[in-house]
């Protein structure tokens, strides 16, 4: 049977942006405090450290974010508990995200000038307060305009958890799709949605990179 | 030991990769002495005072400060740091804190001095280095002589027992060089030991008590300055004054 595309199957698709928000939030919040260690690691002054968080970088960039999806779920289903597809989805969003974003606040955290960290060193500051009085608040104002770049890439990977049955917008279009047959209008709201999240961000990411985009000396 | 001797160094060699930027290098330093360090450029000057804090760890022979040896794998490493202040020919200021607050950074987070007393502490030393009216202001909008002489504040709130210097003036216009090189001079009256990579020579007439000079890692000879600048044993050491005199 087929329906006619009105409002209320509009409305189901618009109503799913908060599944995508709060699978977005999710992986950004948990993302940012793992990838924050995972930053640190990478430029501990301990090798196995540095060698740990290289590893983790490398898998998590390595492979594709649906495999990693695939992973979790079938992973946990595996292991007796059926896993709820939204935490599935946050548990691996969250893995994928602190890998990227480790490796790009590495990056800002390695662009401070050697001066800087042989200053805070000859002043007797040992590595965690060199980096969290020195380095970190230069690194940060750096880090904000990728940071911000990174979340748009976030949002739309939230697309992928779709696979796994975790009802978002892009599944919700799915949905709809399956029952109105109008591919191009369901799908073509979807993706003006996904834009109206993810444009402005991207704008936003740009002013701040010509704001902070340099290192003041 | 001497209980007068604050830094020695013996038979030091400092590599980078295979080259050798440092090469048998014997070195004591008495409480309050003043020393100019001088060479022609890549002539391991640099790696040599860094080598006494280990912000460059050295490969081969003994460093010790205030008898403790330092070294790669020297335990609290950050102990021997903070009674070594450090200036550098860029600056090196924080620029994400004020002049006050990268003077109060190490007192408090290093020597755990309170906040009220490491800012007092702060302004003392600012008052000393002549700008305690630029306190609150960051320090992108200051001089470059003015940079340099907070960075000389931040090293002096650590109250270090040798004060080192990477061609404090040789960043700076010429008009600026003079005010850096008069708190410095200041420094001397109040009998801090120092070690000073420099090619000013009229500072280190007036307040070296010995002139290194140093070619290719090696140190090529050391005299006092009237008879250095007067009189070098070296051939090299002629060659050099003679460049410098030329500029
Ligand atoms: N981090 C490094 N890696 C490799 N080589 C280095 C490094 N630092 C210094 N060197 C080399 O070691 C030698 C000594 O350098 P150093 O900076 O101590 O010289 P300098 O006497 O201070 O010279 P300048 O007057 O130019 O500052 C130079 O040849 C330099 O190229
Ligand atoms: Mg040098």
């Amino acid at each position: 049977m087929i329906r006619q595309f009105g409002p209320t199957e509009a409305w189901f698709i618009i109503a799913a942006v908060r599944w995508t928000l709060l699978l977005s939030a999710i992986a950004f919040i948990g993302g940012g405090i793992a990838g924050l260690g995972v930053a640190l690691a990478r430029t501990a002054p301990v090798a196995w450290l540095r060698l740990a968080a290289t590893g983790y970088i490398q898998l998590f960039q390595g492979t594709p974010l649906l495999m990693q999806l695939f992973l979790v779920f079938f992973g946990s289903t595996m292991l007796g508990s059926g896993v709820d597809p939204l935490v599935a989805a946050a548990i691996a969003l969250t893995l994928n995200a602190a890998a990227f974003l480790g490796e790009i606040w590495r990056g800002c955290i390695q662009a401070i000038p050697t001066g800087q960290w042989e200053a805070a060193t000859a002043l007797g500051l040992r590595h965690l307060a060199r980096m969290r009085y020195v380095i970190l608040p230069q690194a940060g104002k750096i880090a904000i305009a990728p940071t911000v770049g990174f979340l748009v890439l976030l949002v739309k990977s939230t697309s992928l958890a779709s696979i796994i049955g975790f009802v978002e917008l892009t599944r919700a279009g799915q949905i709809i799709n399956n029952v109105t047959f109008r591919p191009f209008l369901v799908f073509g709201l979807v993706a003006i949605i996904y834009f109206v999240l993810c444009w402005p961000l991207s704008r936003l990411s740009q002013m701040l990179e010509q704001r902070f985009g340099t290192v003041r000396r | 030991m001497d209980a007068d001797r604050i830094i020695s160094m013996e038979a030091v060699d400092k590599y980078f990769g295979n080259f050798r930027a440092l090469h048998d290098i014997n070195l004591e330093v008495s409480r309050r002495e003043r020393i100019v360090l001088c060479g022609p450029s890549g002539s391991g000057k640099s790696t040599l005072i860094r080598c006494i804090n280990q912000i460059e760890h050295h490969d081969k022979g003994r460093i010790i400060f205030d008898g403790m040896e330092v070294g790669a794998h020297t335990k609290g490493l950050d102990k021997v740091r903070r009674e070594i202040g450090m200036v550098f020919q860029s600056f090196n200021l924080f620029p994400h804190l004020t002049v006050l607050e990268n003077c109060m950074l190490a007192p408090m987070k290093v020597r755990g001095i309170a906040k009220p007393a490491a800012a007092a502490l702060a302004r003392e030393h600012l008052e000393q280095v002549r700008i305690p009216e630029q306190a609150d202001k960051y320090p992108g909008q200051l001089s470059g002589g003015q940079q340099q002489r907070v960075a000389i504040a931040r090293a002096l709130c650590m109250q270090p027992k040798v004060m080192l210097f990477d061609e404090p003036t040789s960043a700076l216009d010429p008009e600026m060089v003079k005010e850096v090189l008069e708190t410095m001079i200041g420094l001397a009256e109040n009998d801090m030991t120092m070690l000073c990579v420099t090619h000013e020579m009229g500072f280190a007439r007036s307040v070296a008590h010995r002139v290194i000079f140093m070619d290719q890692g090696e140190i090529v000879e050391e005299a006092p300055p009237e008879e250095f600048f007067a009189h070098p044993a070296s051939e090299r050491g002629r060659v050099f004054l003679g460049q410098i005199l030329r500029q």
